[in-house]
This record gives structure tokens, C-alpha cells and sequence, in this order.
């Protein structure tokens, strides 16, 4: 299982990575896309949209299933990647590589209430994948 | 992230049970999921993958959880021609074969299932692994009726593995010399037994390729012998793709005992040619009126579709009963079942969670042979 220790994670499989200017972008973790299998499909949210945490913001499709995907943190969208929804099996390959979308956090100190490595590791194994 | 569909969701509290190539699998990392009540591979690492090397090369597939039933007894013709909605009576060739529905009184559909005739008295019928059971219960029920002496025999002792693609033949002639020259002259539709096994020119896929029937304990040494010739293996998310394109029905999505075959685009495969052949579910199928129609669909605006999501139509509500992502076509395409009044060339909307997306009424295959057709 491939969690690297410099992201946090949501229960709900997203990774979130703290940018040098503040913002974080967020993707689906190696579990996740293991899981759904292929990805044929990726919606993004629109620039500039405010998102509360947890809401759901952007949909992922694989040849299995379609899957929600939530805001870790409340922020607004400050950019998406072009680059996965033109290639979305980009999510299989280099699913840490491949950030979905950033976000500015409207309270930065929300990210401590994330999972780290360990937390998420402990979370895939008792969910028994 | 949360899955909101699922394909394989099937809460069985029930061990699984193992194919003969189980062992097979595990060592070749496929993904097994349970299918049926069946641990069966989902895919070995990239559906996508697997689907290319069946329409440009070979992939085969464990389908050993289908079941084999033999009817064996002078009773088998004229019990098969009342059980079937296709007509027995055009199989005179041994080895011929014929796609059939089995429908219950009302017209609906009990299973699809592949009927060989292998000799006057022995029939071969391949049935779906989730509808096993009651397909032997219904057919032991019509037997006590109709043809007390009848033997229907359930071959679980016999495994299947389908050899799919353009170099399908190339590939089992490889792997098993000593079949070629029984099986290369063979038409599709057709069989032939070679030593212990059965030989089919059938399958699921659209392509050209072979369905195996043989004995469970030689299934490993033939699937090995197929890996070094260069077979790929292949899951069941590739199988459903690939006869997704090929615009072949699923029993359970396509079509059920809720539908008849004429409203599953199945009309092609009920033979009303003799008059005084009163199969199960003939009465009902002239009786009732047919307002709904299979029609394929291709999505014109971005997204994937999906099974039960629902069509709105000039002529009124439809449902999407089988839909993904076709690799060969790098497009959304679906078999829905629509009001009869909608015609190819239609633009439809289909609900995809909050939206209306924008899809195109097509004729169905949408792939064959490897070449797309729309």
C-alpha cells in the first residue's frame, strides 16, 4: 500500500498536500483508484466555487463506478487540473503525482483535524480492503 | 471519495464458490470479486487492457462458473422445443447451436443459455452461474410433466474457458496442436468434441474465439498451456465491456422474468415459424402489446453511463439497462429500454445525478470483429 508520510488524508480517501503559498491540492489516494479500477471519467468544481468540508465537489468514474469526491477542508477553489480530466487514467498511474484541484483554506489550522500516514494506514486496514 | 454504483455488489453470506482455476487467478494477482456466489477474477491489474487484447489479439476467460446441463433422452428434442423460445428443430448437424431464451408463462425470461445439439438423444445447454438453480428446478418441473424419462444432468465436474480475439485460433493451435484440424474449419454456432473436451466456436465478445468445455482437473494445464502461447488473461470487467460493445444481453440487467425477449431486442432469437409448437410462453407473447423497445445509445456530452439511470425520450420515460465506458469507441454507449415510438437518430436526455446529458439513439453492435460500427 502506497501512503506517503508527507500527505494528509480524509476518511473518505482523499490526500491533501500543504502547498509553499498556502493552498492545498487535494487528489484520491492509491487505495482509492485500486479500488474503483480504471478511470475513464473526471469532473472537477469550477474555479473560484466555496466549498464547506466535506461537501462533495467533484465525481470520478471508473469502468466499475462512478464515486464522489469531498473537500477536505472548507476553502475555495483557486485551480483545477486540465491535465486529469483530459487523461484520468493519470489517477491510476501516478495517483499522488496527479492533484485533482487546490484549494485556499479559509481556516489553515483545519488540516491538523486530517489523518496523517498512520492514521490513514490504520483506516485502510480496518475497513479490511 | 465514495463509491455511489457499484457493478458488483452482490451480499452473499454464503463461502463463495472456487473455479477449478482459482489457484490460477491468485497467482496471476487478479482482483476477485464475488460474482453469483462465485470468487471469479474482476480483472488482473487493467480492464482496459484486457478489453485492447481481445479486440486486437487473444484474452481468455474463466467462465467455468456457468453450468453445463445435458438433456439426454428420446424425449430430448420435443421437450427442448416446448422449454425454448428458439426452435431445437433447426438443430440437425451434431455439433450446431442455437441462443435461446427460456421463458415462463407470462412471457418473461427465465434465462438465455446456448443450446448444442451433440446427438438425437443428447442435447448440451450452457446456463447462466446466477440462475443455475432455478433453471434446474424449472426444467426438472416441466420434465415431471412432459418427459418423465428424461436425464438432465448438471456437469459440474466440467470447467469452461472462452479463447477470445482475432488470433484466438492461432493461439489454441499454438497451445494445443492436436485441435486444430477439428476446430479450424468450424462455423460459428457450431462445436466439436476433441478427446475430453468441447469445443465451440461461441462466445460473449464480438470477436472471433473459442468456448472450452473441459474436465475441471485439466482446466489448469490447459489455461497454462494458453499463458505461454500468449493469451491474456481476462476478467469479467472486460467480459461486460466487451459484450457491452458487442451489444449483447446480460441476464439480470438486460433483461429478466419482469421483460420478454421482444422488449430485450431479443426478438430474432423466438421462432413462431411452426404454428402447432406451443413453447412455454408463446400465448402470452402474442397477447401482449409491446410498447417498449432495446435501443443502443451513445453519450454526446461528457460522462459515463450507467445502468437504471433514466432516458427521457419525445415518446416518454425509458431506462438505461446496461451502460459504460466503451474502450474501443473512447465513448459513453448504453442498451436502454425505451417506449417503441422512438426512432434511431433520436437525441434523448439521460439523468446522470443532477443533470441531463445529451445522448444519440443508435442501432446496436456498436464494435464487431474489432471494427467500430457507429
Amino acid at each position: 500500500m502506497n501512503i506517503p508520510t508527507d500527505l494528509r488524508y480524509t476518511k473518505t480517501h482523499e490526500w491533501v498536500r500543504l502547498e509553499a503559498d498556502g493552498t492545498v491540492s487535494v487528489g484520491i489516494t492509491h487505495h482509492a483508484q485500486d479500488l474503483l479500477g480504471d478511470m475513464v471519467f473526471v469532473e472537477n468544481p469550477t474555479v473560484g466555487r466555496q466549498l464547506a468540508q466535506n461537501e462533495e465537489c467533484a465525481v470520478v468514474e471508473s469502468v466499475k463506478a462512478a464515486a464522489d469526491v469531498y473537500a477536505p477542508v472548507a476553502g475555495e477553489v483557486v485551480a483545477v487540473n486540465d491535465a486529469v480530466e483530459a487523461a484520468p487514467e493519470s489517477l491510476n498511474k501516478d495517483p499522488y503525482g496527479s492533484w485533482m484541484f487546490r484549494l485556499k483554506p479559509n481556516n489553515p489550522s483545519d488540516l491538523e483535524g486530517l489523518l496523517d500516514a498512520a492514521g490513514y494506514q490504520a483506516l485502510v486496514a480496518s475497513e479490511g480492503h | 471519495m465514495s463509491a455511489v454504483t457499484a457493478t458488483d455488489r452482490n451480499p452473499i453470506t454464503a463461502p463463495m464458490q472456487q473455479t477449478p482455476l482459482n489457484a490460477k487467478h491468485r497467482e496471476l494477482n487478479a482482483k476477485l470479486v464475488d460474482f453469483a456466489g462465485w470468487e471469479m477474477p474482476l480483472h488482473y491489474g487493467s480492464q482496459i487492457e484486457e478489453h485492447h487484447a481481445v479486440r486486437r489479439a487473444a484474452g481468455m476467460f474463466d467462465v467455468s462458473h456457468m453450468l453445463v446441463v445435458d438433456v439426454r433422452g428420446e424425449a430430448a428434442r420435443p421437450y427442448l422445443r416446448r422449454l425454448l423460445a428458439n426452435d431445437v428443430a433447426k438443430l440437425t448437424t451434431t455439433g450446431r447451436a442455437l441462443y435461446s431464451c427460456m421463458l415462463h408463462e407470462g412471457g418473461g425470461v427465465i434465462d438465455d443459455l446456448i443450446v448444442y445439439f451433440l446427438r438425437e438423444e443428447w442435447f448440451r445447454l450452457v446456463v447462466n452461474a446466477g440462475c443455475a438453480d432455478k433453471d434446474l428446478a424449472w426444467m426438472e418441473e416441466q420434465r415431471e410433466a412432459h418427459a418423465p424419462g428424461l436425464d438432465i444432468i448438471p456437469r459440474r465436474d466440467l470447467a469452461m474457458i472462452a479463447v477470445q480475439g482475432p488470433l484466438a485460433g492461432e493461439k489454441l493451435w499454438a497451445a494445443m496442436p492436436g485441435t486444430r484440424s477439428l476446430t479450424e474449419p468450424l462455423k460459428p454456432f457450431s462445436a466439436v468434441t476433441v478427446g475430453d473436451m468441447f469445443i465451440a466456436r461461441t462466445g460473449y465478445t464480438g470477436e472471433d474465439g473459442f468456448e472450452v468445455m473441459l474436465p475441471g482437473r485439466a482446466a489448469p494445464f490447459f489455461w497454462q498451456a494458453l499463458l505461454e502461447a500468449g493469451v491474456k488473461p481476462c476478467g469479467l470487467g472486460a467480459r461486460d465491456t466487451l459484450r457491452l460493445e458487442a451489444g449483447m444481453n446480460l441476464y439480470g440487467q438486460d433483461m429478466d422474468e419482469r421483460v420478454t425477449p421482444f422488449e430485450s431486442g431479443l426478438a430474432w432469437t423466438v421462432d413462431l415459424n411452426d404454428p402447432a409448437r406451443e413453447f412455454i410462453g408463446r400465448d402470452a407473447l402474442l397477447r401482449l402489446p409491446r410498447t417498449r423497445q432495446m435501443v443502443g445509445l451513445i453519450l454526446l456530452d461528457k460522462g459515463v453511463l450507467r445502468a437504471h439511470q433514466k432516458v427521457h425520450t419525445a415518446h416518454g420515460e425509458g431506462e438505461i439497462t446496461s451502460g459504460g465506458y466503451s474502450p474501443t469507441l473512447d465513448a459513453s454507449i448504453a442498451l436502454a429500454r425505451v417506449p417503441v415510438a422512438v426512432a434511431l437518430g433520436d437525441e434523448v436526455g439521460v439523468m446522470v445525478r443532477d443533470r441531463t446529458l445529451r445522448a444519440r439513439v443508435v442501432k446496436y453492435p456498436f464494435v464487431r470483429n474489432g471494427k467500430p460500427l457507429i
